[in-house]
């Protein structure tokens, strides 16, 4: 441990939100937290570069006002966050501040320079230890554990602890704040008191797990074109990019409601406050699907949003992120969404040219695509220790520049993460939702979950699905061949592949956002619809006319479209499915 | 009392830097120049002791003995009451042959920005009586929203006329590069239409120094966020965005900052980010409605001005050819009123009266092609031309309930009620009776 308490410099230049400080006395440490002392407020900062006696920081807040001479304090500690119960439900700054305790105290505006205690430090939680004095324990093993919501808060040995230590002193079951020691523990000889909370420095991983191990388990989104055509994996990572206007947050909201997941994190890093406001308006009513309480008891929300500070909104990518590994400790499921991971690249980019690094494309420093990796790296399937699986699922949406994936964000983004979500401008304007382009969006997870797919939802599931991509591909070619030639100008079996390739794209492949039924469909229902589909699909039907193939696609179509607004358990549902096995046996087309 | 230097070591562009101490970041200078002529400066970098300032009234004719005084605050604007019916320039003075805004509380501009929490959903429709606007992509108090247009489009006639028919507590105008004659036609159409004694203007002219265009958005919202608190629900014209955006690049690159798309400093998305984000409403007090124009250089949409304004926004409106075009358009708060504070049918109305429009421009390139006339191409040419007629030409100016039933009238005139695919309720409730 370095003892830096006594480091002290002032400020010798200020350039937009970087400072740079000459230390007076004491060290420095990369990446640790500084404040600097203007007359009204204290403000935090981050050392980002050490050159001699000199380091560039950037500072967290505005920074008018500042002057050279200030004097500035360094922690000795990297930016960290504050790990407990009593996280979830809250709505934080990239900074961990919780906004709802800045609002009673200043009105209507974020003030800067005011650091709030990110947990509740007054509340008592149901403490019940589960290891017994003499246990040997390693880093983020559960000592004992706390009701918090709808989930089993466990309360870890200390994430940073190297070895494994012995359990000196556990307290009973009983009611203790956070700032309690509820646990003594011997570390290499000496003794240390456990509380429920603990600090973690954002910028690093917490791999205090057994293994990581390989996803081969579908998280459902109930987005049909998600699960079934391009899957994420729990412990799987995924981008969004897409040009604006496309949909990007309407599909990342409807993720956070309707995903199968313990819990989630959304991230809104750099994105409008009008976005977030509806999220904290809506949340607390809505249900969650799996445990019946409010969502919000399952969500923590992350807003640093466009117009708060550029550097907290570097870091609140990372807070969300630890605070995902934190509960994948506990075995828990965690879904951190990241909107958008462009706005994060771009605070860096700003920093990178105050700093007056050499630019790489598009300005953006040359560290881009391992911090991006990196990142995303972090997200993974682990075995604790005591064998318990816990995961953190990552999906990012991206802004690429013009709507061009070309552009360095969405080219870095793509070679880290399993899943490929490209919305598409043309789709969009064509109000298709959600906006996927099914013939330039992938996932590799489908053939690596492929065995557990085949064994849960269908014995021939993968097969299916690579069969209805194919038919999207036939679709569009023959759709491009059209325009040229005109529908006269095709066979009468190209025509009946446009349509059935149309009708998989209308019926299936698009939702309805707004509608109650339509917004969200169980993995259950996708396997029944889908195969059903398949079916219809699958059959030769062969007809006289052009005019006669298009007249029963039409029938057909609006069957499978009206089954999607009809309950899966209603009496229509059940009428709409007979009335296809009726039109794909006997209807306008011949069986052959 | 403050220290004055003499001493200005560089000039580069409309920056000056000079070797002094004390002084703090953002901070404001009065410089007079040595034949007398004065100006304001703000500090945008400090090295040292080497502090570098932009000059608002720029540094043409700037000499090197120049006094440089520093004021020991940021840039403020008064507000008060008294604003109401005045006009001023970017940095605030006034320039309506009126005297100064006297014993007025000065507030900071670029402040911190709201709290999320302390926002609330939006939910008023605000009623513009253009019915491209109203029916298909209704302006929601608190949103922002920008035009897209290219130079030449009637923007500006648009902007004043949305600002006339709103009916906002309070009107703001920014201009940002207005040539002289739009500077007029605001004024004189607001006078006019006699909303002047509750309208404040902040103008650049394109004559006026180009630093002074950068502070302009940031007087206008401050002062509008005043308004805001105080109760009144603001709407804030800002026009023209671009070259507000062209005076960022202008600076970051006289400041030798590493430029990221075509000479704009990387920092454009937070730059205008931090305007736009002022749009709001606020929990318990008034709200502000920011409405602006961008222009689209070559009318490029992926061009990085548009481009990163369609991400910050909450929408857009395409001016192209005079019309506002139904299909780039976009309000993202639309869902929040349509049906909700507007009429029931207000939703199946907007998406059929779309749907039949797209469909007749296939028709109609589709016989452009040669391929041949039918009868349902007949029907969707005639809709087309009523679409046109009585929606999209901008000099139409009805309520939006009267739009609504112009709209059943007129697909009535074209169409079978079965060909229009709306639920049947909806159209047995609406269908014209006896068409």
């Amino acid at each position: 441990m370095i003892d830096s308490s006594l480091t002290t410099g002032h400020v010798v230049g200020i350039n937009g939100n970087m400072m740079a400080v000459e230390v007076d006395t004491g060290n420095v440490v990369q990446n640790e937290v500084a404040f600097v002392k203007l007359p009204d407020a204290r403000l935090k900062a981050e050392v980002i570069k050490v050159i001699g006696k000199k380091c560039y920081m950037q500072v967290f807040e505005d920074t008018t006002g500042m002057a050279v001479g200030m004097p500035v304090e360094f922690t000795g500690n990297m930016l960290a966050v504050e790990l407990g119960p009593g996280l979830l439900g809250q709505i934080y700054d990239g900074l961990q501040n919780p906004l709802t305790l800045l609002e009673n105290k200043q009105e209507f505006f974020l003030q800067r320079g005011q650091y709030k205690e990110p947990i509740d430090r007054q509340k008592k939680w149901d403490w019940k230890p589960v290891v017994a004095v003499g246990d040997r324990v390693r880093a983020g093993q559960w000592l004992g554990e706390v009701p918090e919501k709808f989930i089993t808060h466990r309360v870890l040995a200390p994430l940073g602890m190297h070895g494994s230590a012995v359990v000196k002193k556990i307290l009973p079951a009983g009611a203790y704040a956070i700032t309690e020691a509820v646990a003594e523990l011997e570390v290499n000889g000496k003794t240390v008191p456990v509380t429920m909370s603990q600090e973690w420095p954002v910028k690093k991983a917490i791999k205090a797990y057994k293994e990581r191990i390989y996803p081969e388990e579908l998280l459902i989104t109930r987005q049909r074109i998600i699960d079934t055509l391009f899957p994420i994996s729990r412990g799987g990572t995924s981008c969004i990019p897409g040009p604006f206007g496309a949909g990007k947050t309407v599909l990342q909201h409807l993720i956070s409601k309707f995903s199968s997941v313990d819990l989630v994190i959304v991230v809104a890093c750099g994105e409008r406050a009008g976005e977030v406001v509806e999220l904290i308006h809506e949340f607390p009513e809505m249900k969650d699907p799996k445990t019946g309480g409010s969502l919000m008891d399952r969500t923590i929300i992350i807003c640093n949003t466009s117009s708060m500070p550029v550097a907290a909104r570097e870091a609140s990518v990372y807070t969300g992120i630890t605070l995902g590994e934190y509960y994948r400790q506990m075995g828990l499921d965690v879904l951190v969404l990241a909107d958008s991971t462009s706005r994060w690249a771009q605070a860096m980019r700003e920093m990178s040219g105050r700093l007056e690094e050499i630019p790489g494309e598009e300005a953006f420093p040359a560290y881009l695509e391992s911090r991006i990796a990196g990142l995303y790296e972090r997200a993974g399937l682990v075995k604790l220790h005591d064998d318990a699986h816990g995961a953190v699922t990552l999906i990012g949406t991206v802004s690429p520049a013009g709507g061009n994936f070309e552009e360095p964000v969405t080219q870095a983004t793509l070679k880290v993460v399993g899943a490929f979500l490209g919305l598409s401008r043309k789709r969009s304007d064509e109000r298709k939702f959600p906006a996927i382009d099914p013939l330039d969006s992938y996932s590799l997870y489908i053939d690596q979950m492929a065995d557990s797919l085949n064994k849960n939802l269908d014995r021939e599931w993968t097969k299916m699905v690579h069969e209805a991509e194919a038919l999207l591909v036939r679709g569009a070619e023959i759709g491009k061949m059209m325009t040229v030639v005109g529908e006269e100008g095709i066979s009468i079996d190209d025509l009946v592949s446009y349509l059935k390739s149309e009708m998989l794209d209308f019926t299936y492949l698009q939702q309805n956002a707004f509608d109650d039924i339509d917004c969200a469909a169980t993995i259950e229902r996708q396997v029944v619809d889908f195969k059903l589909l398949y079916k219809a699909l699958k059959t030769p039907f062969s007809f006289e006319t052009k005019a006669e193939a298009r007249k029963f696609f039409v029938n057909l179509q609006d069957n499978f479209y009206q089954k999607n607004y009809a309950a899966e358990d209603s009496p229509e549902y059940a009428k709409f499915v007979s009335k296809i096995e009726e039109i794909i046996v006997s209807g306008g087309g011949r069986l052959v | 009392m403050f220290k004055e230097y003499t001493k200005i070591t560089n000039i580069i562009g409309d920056i000056i830097e000079l070797s002094a101490e004390g002084v703090t970041y953002r901070e404001l200078a009065a410089i007079t120049n040595h034949n007398g002529d004065t100006s304001l400066a703000q500090v945008i970098r400090i090295d040292g002791t080497k502090v570098s300032l932009q000059v608002f009234a720029g540094a043409k004719g700037m000499s090197n003995r120049a006094s440089v005084r520093f004021l020991g605050h940021p840039m403020r604007v008064p507000y008060s009451e008294d604003l109401l019916g005045r006009i001023f320039s970017g940095s605030g003075q006034p320039i309506d042959g009126k005297p100064a805004i006297a014993n007025a509380e000065e507030t900071d501009i670029g402040g911190p920005s709201v709290n999320p929490v302390k926002r609330v959903v939006p939910r008023n429709f605000i009623e513009t009586r253009i019915p491209m606007i109203d029916i298909f992509n209704p302006l929601v108090e608190s949103q922002k929203l920008p035009i897209f247009s290219t130079p030449g489009e009637p923007f500006n006639e648009l902007l004043a006329r949305i600002a006339l028919q709103a009916k906002a507590d309070i009107v703001i105008l920014g201009g940002i590069g207005l040539k002289f004659d739009e500077y007029i036609g605001f004024r004189r159409k607001f006078e006019e239409g006699g909303i002047m004694d509750r309208t404040v203007m902040f103008v650049h002219t394109a004559a006026d120094p180009v630093v002074e265009r950068l502070l302009v958005p940031d007087m206008a919202l401050a002062v509008a966020e005043q308004f805001g608190i105080a109760g009144k629900r603001v709407l804030v014209l800002l026009t023209d965005m671009t070259a507000f955006a062209d005076a960022l690049k202008e600076i970051s690159v006289a400041m030798e900052q590493v430029p990221s798309n075509l000479g704009y400093p990387g920092s454009l998305y937070s730059d205008l980010a931090s305007r736009y984000e002022k749009a709001v409403d606020f929990d318990g007090a008034g709200s502000i409605t920011i409405l602006a124009v961008t222009t689209m250089p070559g009318g490029d949409v992926t061009h990085p001005v548009p481009d990163n304004t369609g991400y910050i926004t909450e929408g857009q409106y395409y001016l192209v050819n005079g019309v506002i075009n139904p299909f780039g358009s976009l309000s993202r708060l639309k869902q929040l009123v349509i049906g909700k504070v507007t009429r029931d049918d207000h939703g199946a109305v907007m998406n059929s009266m779309i749907r039949l429009y797209a469909k007749a421009l296939e028709s109609k390139k589709k016989i452009s092609m040669g391929f041949e006339k039918t009868e349902t191409d007949e029907k969707y040419l005639r809709y087309a031309d009523l679409f046109e007629q009585r929606f999209m030409d901008l000099r139409v100016d009805i309520p939006l309930n009267d739009a609504l039933d112009l709209g059943w009238k007129t697909m009535a005139e074209c169409f079978d009620r079965s060909e229009i695919g709306v639920k049947k309720e909806v159209v047995d409730a609406h269908w014209p009776k006896g068409a």
